[in-house]
């Protein structure tokens, strides 16, 4: 054998590896038209109208993956892992309502409505974050009973189509989220298709079955915060001061929203960045609408700030919070709390290789599947389908949600510790540095390794 | 339209839950009470409580008798601001004035009625009841209505009825532009001109059936001088149901 033959073994070993893993010389995918953007291109064409999926934005914007703890050492001393405490308890609420809330952990469940998710699911978030001592969220198509028996907390929202919306769920919630806009699609409505809008879902939006439900992207009542204010003036009214207001909204111009919010009353403000989750919008809107979560939490705390507010209006910030990690990052830049939707939904078993089989035959697969307008879900989470749903275990769900909440407050917890905090409150962006200079400049901390905040003029030295 | 007590106005006084022998009337004057004071009240009251209230001075208040979850009757003695009567369960409110933006939004029963006229989103939302407006009602009059029964004796402004589920809009005068844009199953009257319907809103036969549901609608709500059959009757052609590429330019 010459050295050129067992080159050429050589190298066709290696072509033959690659070409298992999709690359083959000569045949040059392009950066601009790659294999996704030519399917839809094709889809559209064929199809004539935009796609529409659930999950959150999939293309890679910074977040906090971007950022590092600086952990203590000679400057300052962490705390000793399992004997020394690091409390996670959080008051939401407490600026105006007689009775605001108290979690035990900082991290609660974003709105998800019935329609969207099944009713069993519903009740595993509910079970989930009962057990861990956290709030749940309603969502657009009002409260089911299964819901409010099996939450400790529950927040009802008040949105533009008011599905569903009465009083006395008003009186049973124990706060109420006035939705302006989220995440997903900061300026858009909603819609639920008509293979969702079952017998239940029907009667409880004031629908005909089996139509394709638009929600409107206004409140049919108020514009404006001038407005705003006394709609949530209307509604403490009607509760008897009691009940904590939240306002919800979508990240773009979280510095005005903020301190409009807080003008117009709000005890708690929900910050949802573009990575935030949703059952069903236009991918477009998903992709190229609003601002990224890290982005948008520095503004907010500077509103917060400015009007002399932050800690007294609490501010929870979603939007791709999928560990203990992130958690710690958000709190660390001002948060009160996090929430979570997807993740939360992941925790309960969407997307799981165990419905492989399932999701063959949907042409997806576990790790991808985001069509969960349609109703097909091979978990039984995303249906109103009675024979999907049945395939969903409530009680599995509700533990496995409890599990992935503590362990994502263990992680917090280890991470303050080692920056010597005894809450993680006290987390703060004097711990945190930047990998990236995007996330140096909207974080607003120092690039690793060096003084240098994009944006201001402080030097800070670590 | 003075803020006194209108002699007209007597919806509810009939059919409402309150008889003659009830005569303890509860008076609360906004000008030395605190509006919480009053509306904590209406919802506190139980068996024993007042059946009769009069609310004095509401001078454009917001909110006023909102949230009320009882068999009284409200007779608020002026004009008020947004919200009046929000959410209303069982009550008879009658209003002799002006209301501003939202009056009985989301109403779930009972009968709210208005001396004069009504800003925009009259009755939004609401999910049953009935609604009463002797005057003119602004724009957004019904928007997503979701059952409840609105009757204006005058005319109503554009965009009325936008989204409206369920329920039915009586209005004896004129319905201004894009009247039940993008509407469900919500049935709409109007006796006088419709400036334009909205997307998917179409012109339906009056039938006896309708005629004799007017009738009723009307005398519930004390209108003796329209007759049912002047009016016409509006709907969904339920073309936009389920989306349909074809119809992207209707939206």
């Amino acid at each position: 054998m010459t050295e050129f033959d067992s080159l050429g073994k050589a190298r066709d070993q290696l072509e033959r590896r690659a070409s298992r893993r999709g690359w083959r010389p000569g045949l040059r995918e392009s950066a601009l038209f790659d294999r996704n953007v030519i399917h839809e291109i094709q889809r559209a064409a064929r199809e004539g109208i935009y796609d529409i999926r659930g999950f959150g934005a999939k293309r890679a914007v910074p977040h906090f993956d971007d950022l590092l703890f600086l952990g203590a050492s000679m400057s300052r001393y962490p705390l000793e892992g399992y004997r020394e405490r690091c409390d996670t308890d959080v008051v939401l609420g407490d600026r105006h309502a007689a009775q605001p809330l108290h979690l035990d952990i900082p991290i609660t469940i974003a709105g998800m409505s019935f329609g969207a998710l099944s009713g069993p699911a519903k009740e595993a978030l509910g079970r989930g974050a009962s057990q861990v001592g956290t709030s749940t969220t309603t969502g657009d198509g009002g409260m089911t009973p299964e819901e409010r028996e099996h939450s400790s907390v529950l927040v009802y929202q008040l949105l533009p189509s008011r599905y569903g919306m009465n009083p006395d769920d008003l009186r049973r919630a124990d706060a109420i989220e006035i939705v302006v806009g989220q995440g997903a699609k900061p300026g858009g409505g909603g819609v639920l298709l008509g293979q969702k809008i079952s017998d239940r879902v029907a009667e409880m939006r004031d629908l005909p079955k089996g139509i394709d439900q638009r929600s409107a992207c206004r409140h049919p009542d108020w514009t404006g915060p001038d407005d705003l204010e006394i709609k949530i003036h209307e509604l403490r009214e009607i509760t008897d001061w009691e009940k904590p207001i939240f306002v919800k909204i979508g990240a773009t111009r979280p510095y005005f929203d903020v301190a409009l919010a807080v003008k117009a009353g709000a005890d708690v403000v929900v910050l949802d960045g573009m990575q935030g989750g949703t059952a069903a919008t236009q991918e477009v809107f998903i992709e190229h609408v609003g601002i990224p979560t890290m982005a948008a939490v520095r503004p907010a705390v500077d509103a917060l700030q400015d009007l002399d507010m932050h800690r007294r209006v609490q501010l929870v910030v979603s939007g791709g919070i999928r560990s203990g990690a992130d958690v710690a990052k958000v709190l660390a830049l001002g948060a009160d709390a996090a929430s979570i939707g997807v993740a939360a939904i992941v925790a309960l078993g969407d997307n799981s290789p165990q419905h492989e089989e399932g999701y063959a035959e949907i042409a997806t697969s576990a790790g991808y599947y985001d069509d969960w307008h349609e109703g097909r879900d091979p978990a039984g989470i995303s249906t109103q389908d009675d024979d999907l749903a049945a395939r969903f275990d409530p009680r599995l769900g509700g533990r496995r949600l409890a599990n992935y909440l503590r362990t994502m407050v263990l992680e917090a917890q280890t991470i303050a510790r080692a920056c010597g905090k005894s809450h993680l409150h006290n987390l703060e962006p004097e711990d945190l540095v930047a990998l990236s200079v995007e996330a140096a400049a909207m974080a607003r901390v120092p690039l690793a390794g060096t003084s240098w905040i994009p944006g201001t003029e402080a030097v800070v030295n670590t | 339209m003075g803020a006194g007590a209108g002699p007209g106005l007597r919806v509810g006084a009939d059919e409402g839950p309150v008889t003659a022998a009830d005569v303890t009337v509860r008076t609360v004057d906004l000008a030395d009470t605190p509006l919480r004071e009053l509306n904590a009240g209406l919802h506190a009251v139980n068996g024993d409580g007042p059946r009769r209230w009069r609310v004095l001075n509401p001078r454009g208040a917001h909110a006023v008798a909102a949230g009320i979850d009882a068999e009284i009757e409200v007779d608020v003695e002026g004009h008020v601001g947004y919200y009046c009567a929000g959410m209303n369960k069982r009550a008879v409110v009658r209003v002799h004035g002006n209301c501003g933006p939202g009056a009985a939004e989301n109403i779930m029963s009972g009968t709210v009625a208005v001396d004069g006229n009504a800003s925009q989103s009259a009755g939004a939302t609401g999910r049953g009841g009935l609604l009463v407006i002797r005057g003119d009602a602004a724009a957004r009059c019904g928007i997503s209505m979701k059952g409840v029964d609105i009757v204006v004796r005058g005319s109503v402004g554009h965009m009325s009825a936008f989204m409206a589920q369920k329920g039915r809009l009586v209005v004896c005068g004129d319905a201004g532009d894009a009247l039940g844009d993008s509407i469900y199953e919500a049935q709409l009257y109007v006796r006088g001109n419709v400036a334009g319907l909205g997307a998917d809103c179409v012109e339906k036969e009056l039938d006896e059936p309708h005629v004799a549901e007017l009738r009723d609608l009307l005398e519930r709500a004390g209108i003796d001088d329209c007759d049912p059959a002047e009016f016409r009757r509006y709907g969904s052609e339920r073309r936009l149901y389920n989306f349909q590429v074809d119809d992207a330019g209707s939206y």
